[in-house]
């Protein structure tokens, strides 16, 4: 079974330990900067809204990349960057609609989401659960769960 | 590792920037942030110096866990002497600019001298320049923060400033920094104003390394889990902020109201916490838009609050209906119940004006309260104060000179000076409510006993987070002792003033001590920095750092009389609640204190107690 983030921004404060996390697990140090998630903090809405790479299945990056670095990982369904490919060239930073595969000056390549290889590092820092780890195919079971109760207005009204 | 081992020396007057190394042993001996920083800033700095002379220096410091995942391990703290109290100061902040100032590979500012103009310092990890700000001086905290982020062009910039309260010399000016966080107390703002350094912009990117990796990321992890798991740290705080005390203290009858006339207010639960979740009737929203924390902190007890834009303080300027930071216990209770104002969103209003000029909302609203009570008697009329009618009580009074203060105008600068100097000004001593001229904070220490001590023994005056005996008091944390009884609170307060100082000095956030000791912090201490961290060693450095402030303070001029309380605290007992009939019993600690300590009856630290900490 194929997993993905599931990202619950409501439930988000805004610590950044998944930023901590995500670059511990690549680097071993704690470097917010280099963090392939985000929070962002759209302080005029008070929102903290986490972000990054959602594995699209026809990837732009990976279609945009003229050296073939970026490959499928069928198991995760990730597209992993593979470093010793890479050139640094960021045609794919450009053909990322989302932004979030970003170059990273101190290795010359480019980074993007891994999943961590199956376990991603963020889910688990989180302190909330705005952040989590569910089938794929999932991704929308707790807003549907919310929307049935919602929309059952006829047994509600007999309990 | 964990230390970067490096530090910035910046002389204003010259207008140079020095790289020099982390003295190790020091590192050893203090730890960091508070402690590291007073060792260097005493080994520097003449006591007797003015602070606000271009001889006084400042200090921006991290501790070895700032910038770490170890949970709330952001911190920075503000290191000088104090303008307000002429002792030691050192203001603690939270918010994203302590690990942008590690992660750029720095583990304190030395700030010396002062600059001809206005100027502002811009660090780009090793790329540190001192550039013009005279397009900013004048601006208020907001302007300069976003504007240098604009100027820059760089979002991620993070940048603590003073607005023109610090340029204009309120003496509990703060540094903001992230728009609503503070290095609040002691006028830490006055100082970088005093040196015409109006910003400090950051963008690090170097990352922070520890020593033990993996056996730091267990740990951490494991403590982490035991925030989650308690009462106050993992439910009462991210629900409610510190802001859940109000009620409980109300009760307990040590909710200082009107200038410490009274220790219960009537309208308490119209600006407590669970005020702030109700819905208004006006527009149906509560005042709490939602919870934040701070740079890695996983309890996240900060309140973004949006006002009623129907609220008469922002009804001609709407841009002030946008959510920021809302009131804490300490703001609520200093410009609510300490000015008879139970006005929830005057109370916001008058935060966001601290926020946005950079002002100490428990010094103003401490020194508006004490102007209250003078207006009462008449000491004070219309006609001095600019036309506005300083009653208990009046919302319109607060919101009007919290904005006046802030901007340094008018009777503002006037209110600026701190309690102590305006009720002297005005023949009235007796009203100000300070030790060391720095004003109370929410605990009256007639209901909660230890609080006086804790007051009258502060390194850096009046102020509730160098003891924090309230958990202990109030809440049982490590274990419950009465509050109304003066036994063993000297004992107490010596054991809190010890291990805070030790917190401090790591780069966590105090708050996680409801559910954290020093045998929480050791490990990932231990873990993370070179050097065998145990709770034992901790404390001893803890106490060495509490001892260093005190010889600091008495070379400045202080003496035992300073460790006192006002007379209205002493002489004047509570009307009503659990403490009725008593007045603080600091008597029957101070000469306890000082014994368990080490101190001779005048105070001073024995030699015997110097050699024993290595002084």
């Amino acid at each position: 079974m194929q997993r993905a983030l599931l990202i619950l921004p409501e439930k988000c404060t805004g610590c950044r330990q998944c930023e901590m996390a995500c670059s511990f697990e690549k680097d071993r140090s704690f470097n917010p900067s280099k963090s392939r998630i985000r929070v962002f903090d759209i302080h005029s809405q008070a929102r903290f809204i986490p972000y990054t790479c959602t594995q699209c299945s026809q990837a732009w990056c990976l279609h945009a990349c003229p050296v073939d670095a970026i490959r499928v990982d069928l198991s995760l369904g990730t597209k992993v960057v593979h470093d010793s490919l890479c050139v640094g060239c960021k045609v794919c930073t450009i053909a990322c609609p989302f932004g979030t595969i970003n170059y990273n000056a101190d290795s010359g390549k480019v980074a993007k989401c891994d999943l961590c290889g199956g376990d991603p590092a963020c889910a688990k820092a989180c302190p909330t659960g705005a952040i989590t780890y569910v089938d794929a195919e999932q991704t929308g079971y707790g807003k549907m769960r919310h929307w049935a109760v919602k929309t059952d207005t006829q047994t509600a009204a007999q309990v | 590792m964990s230390w970067t081992g490096k530090f910035l020396r910046i002389d204003l007057s010259a207008g140079t920037v020095k790289t020099e190394a982390l003295n190790r042993d020091w590192a050893r001996q203090y730890l960091g942030q508070r402690g590291l920083a007073t060792k260097y800033f005493t080994e520097e700095v003449d006591p007797k110096v003015e602070p606000l002379a271009p001889e006084n220096k400042m200090i921006f410091t991290t501790g070895p866990l700032t910038g770490t995942a170890a949970s709330t391990g952001g911190r920075y703290s503000v290191v000088t002497k104090g303008p307000l109290t002429g002792c030691i100061a050192c203001s603690n902040s939270g918010g994203f600019f302590g690990n942008e100032l590690k992660n750029a590979g720095w583990d304190m500012i030395i700030v010396e001298g002062r600059s001809p103009k206005p100027v502002y310092l811009s660090i780009e990890n090793e790329t540190v320049e001192i550039r013009d700000a005279s397009a900013y001086w004048g601006k208020t905290v907001w302007e300069t923060e976003n504007g240098l982020k604009a100027d820059h062009q760089d979002p991620l910039l993070r940048v603590a400033s003073i607005g023109a309260a610090g340029e204009k010399g309120v003496l509990y000016a703060c540094i903001v920094n992230d728009l609503h966080r503070a290095a609040g107390r002691s006028g830490v703002g006055a100082v970088m104003g005093s040196k015409n350094l109006k910003a400090v912009a950051v963008r690090g990117t170097r990352g922070v390394r520890v020593k033990d990796p993996d056996r730091f990321m267990a740990v951490a992890t494991e403590q982490k889990k035991v925030l989650a798991d308690n009462a106050v740290t993992g439910q009462g705080l991210p629900k409610f902020g510190t802001q859940v005390l109000m009620n409980v203290i109300n009760e307990l009858g040590a909710l200082p109201t009107r200038n410490f006339r009274e220790v219960q207010f009537e309208g308490a639960h119209k600006i407590s916490a669970e005020a702030m979740h109700e819905p208004r009737p006006t527009d149906g929203k509560p005042n709490l838009a939602t919870n934040g924390a701070c740079f890695g902190c996983t309890i996240a007890c900060g309140r973004i609050s949006r006002m009623d834009p129907g609220h008469f303080s922002i009804t001609s300027r709407p841009q002030y209906s946008e959510p920021s930071g809302g009131v804490e216990y300490e703001a609520a209770w200093a410009m609510g119940s300490d000015c008879g104002v139970d006005d929830l969103e005057a109370c916001t209003f008058a935060n966001f004006m601290c926020n946005e000029h950079g002002i100490d909302p428990i010094s103003f609203g401490s020194t508006l309260a004490a102007a209250m009570e003078l207006y009462e008697t008449g000491v004070l009329t219309k006609e001095m104060t600019g036309g506005v009618e300083l009653k208990f009580g009046s919302a319109e009074a607060l919101v009007k000179m919290a904005e006046l203060t802030g901007r340094g105008e008018g009777f503002g600068l006037e209110l600026g000076q701190g309690s102590r100097r305006f009720c002297a000004k005005y023949g009235h001593p007796e009203l100000s409510m300070t030790v060391k001229s720095q004003e109370f904070p929410a605990y009256d220490p007639r209901g909660i006993q230890g609080m006086g001590l804790t007051y009258a023994t502060s390194n850096r005056g009046a102020c509730h987070l160098r003891s924090y005996t309230v958990a202990s008091e109030v809440l049982g944390i490590p274990f419950k002792t009465d509050p109304l009884s003066t036994d063993g609170k000297a004992a107490l307060v010596k054991a809190f003033q010890d291990a805070t100082a030790a917190f401090d000095a790591s780069g966590i956030c105090i708050f996680t001590t409801f559910a954290w000791s020093l045998e929480n912090l050791a490990p990932q201490l231990d873990a993370a920095c070179e050097g065998e961290w145990t709770p034992e060693v901790l404390l001893e450095v803890g106490e060495r750092i509490w001892t260093l402030e005190r010889q600091f303070n008495l070379a400045a001029g202080m003496t035992a009389k300073d460790d006192t309380l006002p007379k209205r605290l002493l002489k004047d007992a509570a009307k009503t609640g659990p403490a009725k009939g008593l007045t603080s019993g600091l008597d029957k600690m101070l000469p306890e204190y000082y014994q368990l300590r080490g101190w001779t009856p005048d105070g001073v630290p024995t030699p015997e107690t110097l050699s024993r900490l290595a002084l």
